[in-house]
């Protein structure tokens, strides 16, 4: 269990002031021109070294990303960071708990990681729900500015920097890298093709760093204490600490913060008070947010909360978002529901998902009634296959995904269904 | 270059290509709807999809991937079959499969590629999706549920027609293609997205239900509704022109024509002169061809030959254009003219009346001045060029003349001669533009030399041309603009007046004080009919128009569908169209019209065939021997110094939708006229 000196999120929770005076207290903002002076290979370097895998999902590392940064702008383009705060992964609500009550964290991160990337301006695209999240952050935003922490001459440290705040207007899809690039430039929010990536063509066609909130939020704490430090927590591969949201059929859901790696029953016993009911009620667990496939109760005895673990057991970290299902569950329908999310999220833009995702979920639909033949089950399948790995971007696989778990793991659960209804059609027949 | 391999072969290619154009040069067809040559990459369709290594382990795009040295691609692993069968049947399962009651069937992208590459069934059992049809306008019929999202029409409206009037709206699947607030498209060049479109989604509206494709001869043929000489394909159904298509190109039209060209094909249905006809009594009657031959041959025996005179008009091929002009010779009459405007452009210097830099050579160009020009609406196929070189960026583009929407950015630097004036003396701010580049173009307006003073319009503009340079060792960027079909071809052969001639507004002032005794019109209809006073008018023509209401003898013609005929656009490119139909009724190819009347007169012309015509031609001038080529003018001194009128250059088209008498006589074009040129005017009371 994580102790509380590890914590970087010490205010996760609001129980202090999210102003700057308790950032300050907290220890932010504390030697930031001194970090900034050991230069950007430095920070980059620590980075490297600290073994931070991005936040947001997909779990490149972050130091890595950084470095691809040209250094020297060749033709005159500038850099950009660009963070994303588009949460709308469902099940996951880390990010706004940090930007609410901890948002110099963010702001001092941004400044951090523009220094070390050369971007003289970073913008955070915010999702729109998060109505007083981006009234706290514009406030942290107006401190840090009033108190010369950043723009021109930021800290002291000579290096200008500005930092904007950009509200959404609510679509899931503008969580993905690039077409929140293009929805930031104002156009409508569709992925972009890559290659070319965004260190080579992003925001305005200028090289440009998508990272999450907690990505960037959690590099001036590693900087100030050490990358040694924070590689020393969790696992190979997988280290640091981490923002778990336990949702669903808990006790007590919460926004904890644990060490990489913590056994999920762990991490749902010690901080959500259990499942409800008990273990024993357990279902299966949705471990990274609704992308990811589910993992059954079996899986879910043993299975640690990491990159690297839930990638061997099938499934993925992605947000960290952990969905608990008891025995209550219609898991059918709960996958049901999440098919129709993608659907209703799909952008459009290319023919696999739009397509796809409608066919997926009006299947779904059946087989939650139990209205399909057996042979429909592999024909979903089938779908789900055709749709992963063909998209522009990864929507298409997040839609695929959830309903590959399901028949990964309780295909019996829906061939049962299927049987009931035949057989009751048929009673009413004869 | 760099080494790819496809499908085991190993080829080389120019850095920058892409996955999708490799393969191709390897000869592998890749199977495409999203993708095309002359549009940004868009990656949505999905279709091209294969397998390239070194990458990650799912098929990518081939359209937007640039191929990398020692890149392996393979295009027929199971991965790439199973890929593309998977991506087809999404475009399938909710496409409504009309194909019997669909235009575009038998030339479908989405039904030829769903044969090679799709599955034979489909396992959808849910229903399909239907979506609302949206009005594009008078000429593209919309059956939205067909579409299949590749987005080729917004990206050729906004990008090469230069109108942000397509958009998609809603997310998901429930993503429609739609114009601005529900408006008909603006566009002269709107019609190339039906034949964009893969699927039967934008179809030709005039051309709905009245053939199928598979049914239609199809003759290659030049357009002749402008100057550009558009390359196309004329599709008929027995007598009938059913469609008119674009043919490829590079040199002129690339693969694009404007909406003009393309559907004002109905007017040759319309109004047409299929018979000879007589004035008798003063009304028109019919007449056998020997009647109206002998009414014609009596009037000119009664007169002295240089009371005889002859126009030709914008429409005319060089063949009978040739003939009139032979005719008139051996009658002994000076009195030829081919400028119906009356433009002030003489034999003293072919690069005085051509589009000197080429329709091509634009995209080498760096600056342009358009003088008392709207290319939009002169020659849509050149302004579409015009704005593909300004979206390449460093194409400062100045307008002298009326300040009018040509789809790009332009500078308005005055609206008439002083403009003109200040720039050819260096003293407008613009010349610094034409300072600065390497090869500037001028474009000037048919319309600026037609005036008064067009002859001291042309010298200012030559010492414009000459000032900044637009005229080199290798670049020659003066460019006169014509608008007629036939007007170049016309200079070409020569048909102007002889030593003592007159010229068209000689011809009507002679014909108003009884000098001019008969006026054989070659299809001019666009000259003051009342200026003809009491001449005896032949009309040779196809359509009833101003020419034949004047007419004292009309003797019935062919239009350009229905006959081989060379055409020269305004470049001085030599063109071959090739007959695609019989003209209708009694009406003749004009040149054996004209062959046949010497004969009546007893002045046999030298040539019984269009071949020995066409060798007397090429005799006259060689550059009727060089077909489809651009020979080049030398440069000279043309215009003449003197004062210019200070009234401004004022525009030429009106009403881009009709120009002429075949596009006046077609519903098509009136429909346009009522909804996109007029459009405007209308009121929030009107309907």
């Amino acid at each position: 269990m994580l102790a509380d000196k590890d914590r970087v999120f010490t205010n996760l929770y609001g129980f202090e002031d999210w102003r700057l005076d308790g950032a300050r207290a907290r220890g932010d903002w504390d030697g930031t021109k001194a970090i900034m002076a050991k230069g950007a290979a430095w920070i980059i370097e620590e980075i490297k070294e600290s073994g931070l895998r991005g936040r947001g999902g997909a779990g490149f590392p972050a130091g890595v990303k950084w470095s691809f940064m040209p250094q020297d702008s060749k033709d005159g383009r500038p850099n950009y960071l660009v963070i994303n705060a588009d949460e709308g992964e469902p099940g996951t609500c880390k990010d706004r708990d940090m930007m609410r009550n901890d948002p110099h964290k963010l702001v001092e991160g941004a400044l951090l990681a523009s220094s070390a990337m050369n971007a003289h301006a970073a913008y955070i695209y915010i999702r729109g729900e998060f109505y007083r999240e981006a009234e706290n952050l514009q406030a942290a935003i107006d401190q840090a500015y009033a108190a010369g922490l950043i723009g021109p001459d930021a800290c002291g440290s000579g290096f200008d920097f500005d930092l904007y705040l950009h509200r959404g207007a609510g679509a899931y899809i503008c969580g993905e890298e690039t077409a929140l690039l293009e929805s930031l430039e104002g156009k409508k929010g569709q992925p972009r093709l890559k290659p070319p990536f965004p260190a080579a063509a992003g925001l305005y066609g200028c090289p440009t760093t998508v990272n999450n909130v907690e990505t960037i939020a959690v590099a001036p704490t590693i900087l100030r204490r050490g990358a040694a430090w924070f590689a020393g927590l969790g696992r190979p591969n997988n280290t640091g600490t981490k923002v778990f949201c336990i949702s669903g059929h808990v006790n007590e859901p919460c926004n904890v913060e644990e060490e990489m790696g913590i056994p999920l029953k762990e991490l749902i016993e010690k901080h959500a008070g259990g499942v409800r009911g008990g273990w024993g009620n357990l279902l299966a667990v949705i471990p990274g947010g609704s992308s990811v496939p589910l993992i059954p109760k079996s899986i879910c005895e043993t299975v640690h909360m990491d990159f690297d673990a839930l990638k061997d057991v099938k499934s993925g970290l992605g947000t960290a978002a952990v969905i608990v299902m008891d025995k209550s569950t219609d898991i059918i329908a709960a996958i049901a529901r999440l098919s129709k999310f993608y659907m209703h999220e799909s952008c459009g833009q290319c023919t696999p998902c739009r397509e796809g995702t409608g066919w997926m979920w009006r299947v779904m639909e059946r087989l939650v009634q139990g209205r399909a033949e057996l042979s429909e089950i592999d024909m979903l399948l089938e779908v789900t296959t055709e749709i992963e790995g063909h998209t522009i971007c990864a929507l298409g696989d997040a839609a695929a995904w959830p309903i590959q778990g399901l028949i990964r793991h309780f295909r019996p659960e829906i061939e049962k269904r299927i049987e009931t209804t035949q057989a009751a059609k048929g009673g009413r027949a004869a | 270059m760099l080494k790819v391999t496809i499908d085991g072969t190993e080829i080389e290619v120019e850095p920058g290509t892409t996955v999708l154009q490799a393969c191709e040069q390897a000869g592998v067809e890749i199977p495409r709807f999203c993708y095309h040559d002359r549009l940004s990459i868009a990656g949505n369709c999905r279709m091209c999809l294969v397998e390239v290594a070194p990458g990650p382990p799912k098929p990518a795009a081939s359209c937007a991937m640039p191929v990398s040295d020692g890149m392996e691609v393979k295009t027929n692993s199971e991965m790439v079959v199973k890929a593309r069968r998977g991506v087809m049947e999404m475009l399938l399962i909710n496409h409504p499969l009309d194909c019997p009651i669909c235009d575009q069937g038998g030339e479908c992208d989405l039904q030829d590629q769903a044969l090679y590459y799709g599955l034979d069934r489909s396992r959808f059992a849910e229903n399909k999706r239907a979506v609302s049809d949206k009005d594009f306008g008078p000429l593209i019929k919309t059956e939205m549920t067909r579409c299949i999202h590749c987005t080729r029409c917004i990206r050729f409206a906004t990008e090469i027609a230069g109108v942000e009037e397509l958009g998609a709206t809603g997310r998901g699947e429930h993503m429609e293609i739609v114009t601005t607030v529900g408006k008909a498209i603006t566009s002269e060049m709107s019609g190339n997205m039906i034949d964009l479109c893969p699927v039967g989604a934008l179809t030709s509206k005039p051309f709905a239900f009245t053939a199928r494709s598979w049914e239609l001869r199809k003759a290659e043929s030049v357009d002749v509704l402008d100057a550009v000489g558009s390359n196309i394909r004329v599709d008929t159904l027995g007598a009938e022109v059913k469609r008119i298509l674009p043919r490829l190109n590079e040199d002129v039209n690339e693969e694009w024509i404007s909406d003009k060209t393309r559907f004002a094909y109905d007017g040759l249905m319309r109004q047409r002169l299929d018979r000879p006809y007589v004035r008798r009594g003063g009304k028109l009657t019919a007449a056998s061809w020997d009647e109206a031959f002998t009414a014609i041959a009596g009037r000119i025996k009664e007169l002295d030959p240089t009371a005889v005179a002859a126009i030709a008009g914008d429409l005319c091929d060089c063949e009978s254009m040739a003939a009139l002009k032979d005719l008139m010779a051996a009658l002994g009459s000076p009195h030829i003219d081919c400028r119906q405007d009356g433009a002030k452009i003489g034999r003293d210097a072919r690069a005085a009346w051509l589009f000197n830099s080429t329709i091509a050579g634009i995209d080498a160009a760096d600056a342009c001045l358009i003088i008392g020009a709207n290319p939009r609406f002169e020659a849509a196929i050149i302004n579409t060029r015009l704005r593909g070189r300004w979206a390449r960026g460093g194409f400062p583009i100045g307008v002298i003349g009326e300040d009018a929407d040509l789809t790009y950015p332009t500078t308005h630097l005055g609206p008439g001669p002083e403009t003109l004036s200040a720039v050819a003396e260096g003293r407008h701010e613009f010349c610094a533009r034409l300072d600065d580049a390497r090869r500037p173009m001028v474009i000037l307006g048919s319309g600026a030399v037609a005036r008064a003073d067009g002859a001291a319009v042309l010298f200012a503009a030559r010492a414009v041309a000459e000032r900044f340079g637009c005229v080199g060792d290798d670049w020659n960027g003066f460019n006169l603009l014509q608008r007629a079909a036939s007007r170049v071809g016309g200079m070409e052969l020569g048909v102007l007046p002889g030593d003592g001639g007159r010229d068209v507004g000689g011809i009507l002032a002679g014909a108003k004080s009884g000098e001019i005794g008969l006026v054989w019109l070659l299809g001019a209809d666009e000259i003051d009919m009342t200026g003809l006073g009491d001449a005896f008018v032949v009309y040779q023509g196809h359509h009833g128009d101003a020419g034949a209401n004047r007419a004292d003898v009309i003797l019935p013609g062919a239009a350009y569908t229905e006959k081989n005929a060379t055409y020269v656009n305004t470049e001085g490119r030599v063109q071959r169209a090739l007959a695609a139909h019989f003209p209708p009724g009694e009406a003749k190819e004009d040149w054996a019209i004209i062959r046949a009347f010497s004969a009546v007169l007893g002045k046999t012309l030298a040539y019984d065939s269009i071949d020995a015509l066409r060798a007397r031609m090429v005799e006259s001038n060689a550059i009727f021997g060089a077909l489809d080529a651009v020979v080049g003018a030398p440069w000279a001194a043309f215009g003449a110094a003197g004062d210019m009128d200070r009234a401004p250059f004022v525009a030429t088209i009106d009403n881009f939708y009709m120009t002429d008498p075949i596009s006046r006589a077609s519903v098509t074009m009136a429909r346009c006229t009522e909804s996109l040129a007029r459009g405007a005017e209308k009121t929030g009371t009107d309907g």
